[in-house]
């Protein structure tokens, strides 16, 4: 049995207009920082998992997120294993 | 109630018991609930936790608000225990032809259920009710079209071409089908009858911002199932019950549709 922390970021799929992006970036233009080029939201989930090995946290991890915690529709995700 | 063919062909409407489901953050379902008291049936305020048997009840609604706060997506939290306590059962009771209806945070919950659009059976999401493109919570009244042939069960009183005033109050309400089917979707959803309402203007015209108040493509308000006894839309008919603004329309029209559908199923 092993613990791990695993880091998942959701963000928008490639083409997906974010509102939320696009407002805090007019948002920090109108702070006068004007380089800001574009800016992306994501959604960081930092979960504390036991598991028999990594390859079994890292299955949970996927179901976890195709149940609850993406909309396949709009999101994509990254998963990071943190020792 | 004594008319058709003879006894027992109809039920009568004080023995419709309508499931309003609620968890903690719904905020709408004393509207709901009301809105089928008036109309002489039994609905009752059921918490999911005590939610014993779904069969016990002719129809399920899930009620506007925040449900869960709207934490990871709006709906997503109400849907995933849904699906945990009752996902076979729903399937089960949709395939038997009870309604199902989801007005706001029900629609994003009926979405994220993957009972809506409901092109096949699922258990996760086949579209999404993402932020609006104002980025902005929209909360004012939207003009709606009513634009379903017949087949949704929800909307069967209220004449095809309606246009009226009902209640938007939303912020994440722009229904996005998945990019790579977005077209054959969209054209499914025509083909079939599916889609019930849409956002016009003032002159019955598919209009943008303001008119659409989020960005939905095809201005597209409300949605049923292929079968048309699932159904969600955004904005509120159960807030525009009365037609107190003398707007010519009032959502009692939507609750007498599905009472009637269950009296007759």
């Amino acid at each position: 049995m092993i613990y791990l922390k695993v880091e998942i970021k959701v963000g928008l799929k490639e083409g997906i207009t974010d509102p939320e992006g696009l407002n805090i970036k007019k948002s920090l233009k109108l702070l006068g920082f004007d380089s800001v080029e574009s800016v992306e939201v994501k959604r960081s989930y930092v979960i504390e998992i036991s598991g028999k090995d990594e390859k079994k946290i890292r299955e949970d991890v996927d179901m976890m997120c195709k149940k609850l915690l993406i909309n396949p529709v709009i999101h994509d995700y990254e998963v990071e294993m943190i020792k | 109630m004594l008319f058709g063919s003879g006894w027992g062909d109809l039920m009568d409407r004080s023995e419709i018991k309508i499931c309003v489901l609620r968890i903690e953050g719904t905020n709408n379902e004393d509207e709901m609930y009301y809105a089928f008291k008036r109309l002489g049936a039994s609905p009752e305020l059921v918490h999911l936790k005590d939610l014993k048997d779904v069969f016990d009840y002719n129809c399920l609604m899930i009620p506007g608000g925040f449900s869960a706060g709207d934490y990871v997506r709006a709906g997503a939290i109400f849907a995933s225990r849904i699906r945990a306590k009752i996902a076979n059962d729903l399937h089960k009771f949709i395939d038997d032809g009870w309604p199902v209806g989801g007005i706001c945070n029900g629609f994003q919950v009926l979405v994220e259920l993957g009972v809506l659009p409901g092109f096949k059976r699922m258990d996760y999401p086949d579209a999404c009710l993402f932020l609006n493109n104002s980025a902005r919570f929209e909360c004012r009244p939207t003009l709606l079209k009513h634009e379903n042939k017949g087949k949704c069960v929800f909307t069967r009183n209220i004449p095809n071409g309606e246009i009226m005033l009902v209640p938007s109050a939303h912020g994440e309400g722009k229904l996005l089908l998945p990019r790579q089917k977005e077209k054959e979707y969209f054209d499914r959803l025509f083909e079939n009858d599916q889609v019930v309402f849409r956002y016009v203007d003032k002159d019955g015209e598919y209009s943008g911002y303001p008119w659409n108040p989020n960005g939905s493509a095809h201005n597209i308000a409300g949605i049923c199932n292929e079968a048309g006894n699932v159904f969600g839309m955004m904005p509120h008919p159960e807030r525009a019950y009365f037609d107190k603004n003398k707007n010519g329309f009032s959502g009692m029209n939507l609750f007498e549709s599905v009472l009637k559908y269950i009296e007759e199923k």
